[in-house]
């Protein structure tokens, strides 16, 4: 198939790709970008390990033409970090053993991190309906209920001493 | 002594930060110059002769770059001596739908795909084997000629007297337990990249090396040597991260061995990485097993006699079949008093992907059935569970009847621990209807006390090296694979040398850099590689003390190091505990790094000046080791103890470990009576590993045992019908899901292990098989059906419940599910017959629709 010029934004950077139109989503940010966090381990969809978020939605990059993200803000797990730095979600699943093998791990920080966006303080039965979504086969999932809570604590104290700060 | 620095400490891995930001490399995440994707053909039938294979118009598509076939790599090899019955690639037969015939290098993955299409393999399709029972009957069609009645191995031990054992029982239970075929669906597919360099001598292809997932990158060497005919010498296999193994990547995969001698053929990397539906075939899961089993008791409960006849559908080829069926026998042992013992195993040959070690090797299926059958003897004698299997404990330290030694023994206090938190006492029988509690206990080797190849070698050695700079780095063969190898690493150097965890750098699994070290695989690396570990930083310390002890006049006795220091014992203030050194850390805080040359001057001149000193940082003491004794260096291996590895009868080497993990678990279940739904409430896991050098990483460790072990309770079963695996994906293999995954209470016990690293054993493997058993306990108890084939699916909780209930049996839970779909996955679409699927299997009874022969082109 002939390849096709393609404008992609990427973690806040744009990408002028030449590709076959018929290229997924994530063999351009492997094969392409070498953006190899987001992972492929299903093939269709089921397992949520590419993981990528188009304009703050989390969707399945192994399912998806690259094609059709023109206009749209991709962000993958690349594109977490905090100033560069880890975040606090990335540290507290370090801290708190939510990352075993890791080969799930960058699919559910992008399902947590939507998450957390759009709810910041989650109950148990929310966080367990949105990790739903990923499959991880190492943790039996219970630690990173714990890392959760802990990224969010975080998170609020980060507040609070911005707010005292700002005082 | 308890008074740890880093042991003990819940810590971060050391490679976590890879993991949570994308950044660690996997194997697929590798990429070369010039690299080729190859993509191999797999067999359409069960089992087939190959009449022929034409490559020619696959070689002639543009952009393939070699195509190769069994010919070009003819050696055979096996994980195991005793079972090298595999090639590359098919030689003359296939052997199972998915059987590796053909590989494809080419520029692409899509032209490699094409090429597969152009490459024409004539079948002759042969009667296959599907069902264990069955093929034990065979007397043609072997499976493998040099295999009679399709029998990989059958294995008939005695120990004790079991005919006078049963004799002596007041009563005796007899059922057949069924445990269906589970597969271990790690995250990462199988992926291996391999690539050769110019011999700058001879001119032509030298040295190899591999990059793959795997959790044996010794074995890896050792076959490709065998398979490609070159000295291990010359190839280097390295372990990137690997995105779980449960013991699927603990032996050599076909990819493995293809990648490399297709980068032979096409003098450039190439780069395989399976599809999840190839990773279903590659399978070397636990194998489908019945078991027929019979237990004597006394009126107290205790066992008098245990006979166990166990038929393993073993796949394919031997894999490690004869080991799985070994630990099957061996570890009926081992975890309660048992006097008297029968077992008779056979390894059987069938038609379907071949099955191997999965967590918990040899040991869950028989575990199911003995702790199903011990609740069904307590039911029978009106005996509590828990005190059932309170009267027949070990009384270690000892040796078991079939030659197992026993010294650290913490069952006990795991039935203590789950009775007292579950609320067992009060709680049991009293709930309401439809909710019931189970228990289970199970055990584990932490690593098997003799090695797959027999030798005198250690199974672990590390080397460490300690620089002028300070940096520590420990050379580890131990495979990494997501369970904290690399940490358990780092945290046992950074405790025997008292320096801070940052200081240590971990260099594992890299065939040319590391030391020999066995692998990931029965639970072994941190009793092992963790022991080896311990005696190269003593050798090291043993340097650095000695060196200090003259700095600063005193004997080496009185050297402690600490908290990233090195002082004098007695000179500090305070009883020489932490505190005494955080004070010494106040005066002298630790510099940031070290100038090798001007440092050695200036030491001496403060040496001088400031005569004796009383405490160094360990920069300081470093540099003073390195100027006595040169480069600091140490080593360490370890061996299982002589006393630890077995018996004297035939396959008396599977079994012994120098320690065993023990585990209890109550599972808090509720039934759906009209749907035949469980709902697994919470499950209380107490698991004694010794000592938890990492408790965060141990809670790991059996949190997800626990959550394999109720997958396999629950709902994961590998389907099949006439050798087509019905369910290659991972949302059909269900697993389950953060939604349906209940509380897991995970109780850490620590025995202290007289022979284990800081006294550590298992603690990756032991807790699943309880797991299953206490799950079936409990939906006994809520609603009274025993359920005796896993996994308990709804169909078979509700055909339990209409047979109690007297109402017309639904045969279903015998084999596969014959009122499933006709069309239970269409395989259009799927990534390696490209549409083809359906028309693959003509023999398929559910495809009779479809026109004769239509399999054919």
């Amino acid at each position: 198939m002939k390849k096709q010029l393609v404008e992609l934004r990427i973690n806040g950077r744009t990408y002028e790709l030449a590709i076959e139109p018929n290229k997924l989503l994530l063999d351009v940010l492997r094969q392409d970008l070498d953006l190899t966090g987001s992972k492929r381990a299903c093939d269709d969809s089921s397992c949520g390990a590419c993981t990528v978020h188009i304009d703050g939605v989390p969707m399945l990059s192994c399912t998806m033409l690259a094609a059709s993200c023109e206009g749209h803000e991709i962000t993958t797990v690349e594109g977490l970090a905090d100033h560069g730095g880890l975040a606090a979600l990335q540290k507290a699943y370090g801290d708190f053993g939510g990352a075993q093998c890791g080969f799930c791990t960058p699919g559910f920080m992008m399902t947590v991190k939507w998450l957390l966006a759009n709810n910041p303080d989650p109950s148990e039965e929310e966080i367990r309906a949105a990790l739903s979504s990923n499959l991880c086969r190492c943790t039996g999932y219970s630690q990173m209920y714990q890392a959760i809570r802990a990224a969010i604590s975080a998170e609020q104290k980060g507040i609070k001493r911005e707010l005292v700060e700002a005082k | 002594m308890s008074d740890f620095s880093i042991i003990g400490k819940p810590i971060a891995m050391v490679d976590a930060a890879g993991k949570t930001t994308g950044a660690g490399k996997y194997t697929d995440d590798l990429h070369l110059p010039g690299m080729l994707v190859g993509k191999i053909l797999h067999s359409p039938y069960p089992h087939a002769r190959i009449r022929s294979i034409d490559t020619s118009r696959a070689k002639a598509l543009d952009g393939v770059v070699a195509v190769i076939t069994g010919e070009d790599a003819p050696n055979p090899y096996g994980i195991l001596p005793v079972g090298h019955d595999e090639t590359a690639l098919a030689i003359g037969k296939v052997r199972y739908v998915g059987d590796h015939v053909a590989c494809v290098a080419a520029v692409s993955e899509e032209i490699a795909e094409r090429a597969l299409e152009l490459i024409d393999v004539e079948y002759e399709p042969l009667p296959a084997w599907f069902d264990p029972e069955e093929s034990m009957k065979a007397e043609t069609d072997l499976i493998h000629e040099n295999r009679p009645h399709n029998i990989e191995k059958d294995y008939h031990h005695v120990f004790g007297d079991p005919e006078q054992g049963f004799a002596e029982a007041d009563y005796v239970a007899e059922a057949r337990y069924i445990a269906n075929e589970v597969t271990h669906a790690a995250m990462e597919p199988h992926c291996t990249l391999a690539s050769f360099e110019l011999d700058p001598h001879t001119g032509k292809l030298g040295r190899l090396t591999v990059w793959s997932s795997t959790q044996v990158p010794y074995y890896l060497q050792h076959k490709l040597s065998l398979v490609l005919e070159m000295p291990m010498s010359q190839i280097r296999v390295i372990k990137p991260l690997v995105g779980g193994g449960f013991g699927g990547k603990s032996e050599i995969i076909p990819l493995e061995i293809i990648a490399a001698v297709a980068a032979r053929a096409a003098r450039a990397p190439v780069k395989i990485t399976y599809t999840r539906e190839e990773v279903f075939w590659a399978h070397r899961g636990r194998p489908r097993t019945i078991i027929d089993l019979k237990t004597g008791v006394k009126k107290d409960g205790r066992v008098t006699a245990v006979g166990c006849k166990v038929i393993q559908d073993g796949g394919a080829y031997c894999s490690y079949g004869v080991v799985t069926i070994l630990y099957s026998g061996a570890l009926l042992g081992a975890l309660y008093d048992i006097p008297n013992i029968r077992y008779d195993g056979y390894r059987v040959l069938t038609n379907k992907p071949a099955c191997g070690a999965m967590r918990g090797h040899g040991t869950v299926n028989v575990r199911f059935a003995f702790e199903s059958q011990m609740d069904e003897i307590a039911a029978q004698l009106n005996l509590d569970p828990a005190e059932m299997r309170r009267v027949n404990l070990l009384k270690p330290p000892t040796v078991t009847v079939n030659g197992l030694r026993v010294l650290s023994y913490g069952l006990p206090e795991c039935i203590e621990q789950v009775v007292t938190r579950s609320g067992w006492r009060e709680r049991k029988g009293k709930l309401a209807t439809g909710r019931g509690l189970g228990m289970a206990c199970s055990h584990y080797v932490s690593g098997a006390a003799n090695s797959i190849i027999r030798s005198d070698m250690p199974h672990s050695t590390v080397n460490i090296k300690i620089d002028r700079d300070g940096g520590v780095v420990v050379y580890t063969g131990a495979a990494e694979i997501g369970q904290g190898s690399d940490t358990m690493s780092a945290q046992v150097v950074a405790e025997v040398l008292g320096c801070d965890l940052s200081r240590v750098k971990v260099i594992a699994a890299d065939t040319d850099l590391t030391p020999i070290d066995l692998g990931s695989y029965s639970s072994r690396v941190t009793y092992m590689a963790g022991n080896a570990t311990i005696r190269a930083a003593e050798e090291v310390k043993k340097n650095i003390v000695s060196a200090a002890a003259k700095r600063m006049a005193c004997a080496p006795e009185d050297v402690v190091m600490r908290n990233d220091h090195v002082y004098k014992r007695g000179a500090t203030p305070g009883n020489g505990q932490a505190g005494a050194a955080e004070i010494l850390e106040e005066k002298d805080a630790p510099r940031g790094h070290v100038d090798g040359q001007i440092l050695r001057g200036s030491v001496l001149q403060s040496r001088k000046e400031e005569g004796p000193r009383q405490h160094m940082s360990f920069e300081e003491a470093v540099v003073s080791a390195i100027d006595f004794h040169g480069a600091l260096t140490g080593t360490g291996s370890y061996a299982p103890p002589m006393e630890a590895r077995g018996g004297k009868h035939k396959g008396a080497g599977v079994g012994p470990s120098p320690a065993y993990s023990y585990s209890a678990q109550v599972a808090e279940v509720s039934v759906d009576e009209e749907t035949g739904e469980v709902t697994v409430h919470k499950i209380w896991a107490a698991h004694d590993c010794g000592r938890a050098l990492n408790p965060v990483a141990v809670e790991g460790q059996v949190i997800g045992s626990v959550w394999m072990g109720l997958g396999q309770a629950l709902e994961e079963e590998m389907v099949w019908k006439d050798g087509l695996l019905m369910n290659p994906g991972l949302l059909e293999y269900r697993s389950p899901s953060s939604a349906e995954s209940p509380d897991i209470e995970c109780i850490i016990v620590e025995s202290v292990d007289p022979e284990g690293p800081f006294g550590a054993k298992e603690a990756g493997e032991g807790s699943l098989a309880a797991t299953i058993p206490a799950i079936s306990n409990a939906i006994y108890h809520a609603v009274g059906v025993r359920l005796r084939e896993a996994p308990f699916t709804p169909e078979r909780i509700l055909a339990a419940l209409r047979a109690k209930k007297g109402m017309k049996r639904i045969g279903m839970t015998e084999s596969v599910d014959p009122t499933a779909p006709m069309k239970f996955r269409e395989h259009g679409g799927s990534l390696w017959f490209r549409g083809k699927g359906p028309m693959r299997h003509p023999f398929d009874p559910a495809r009779r629709a479809s026109p004769p022969g239509g399999g054919e082109q």
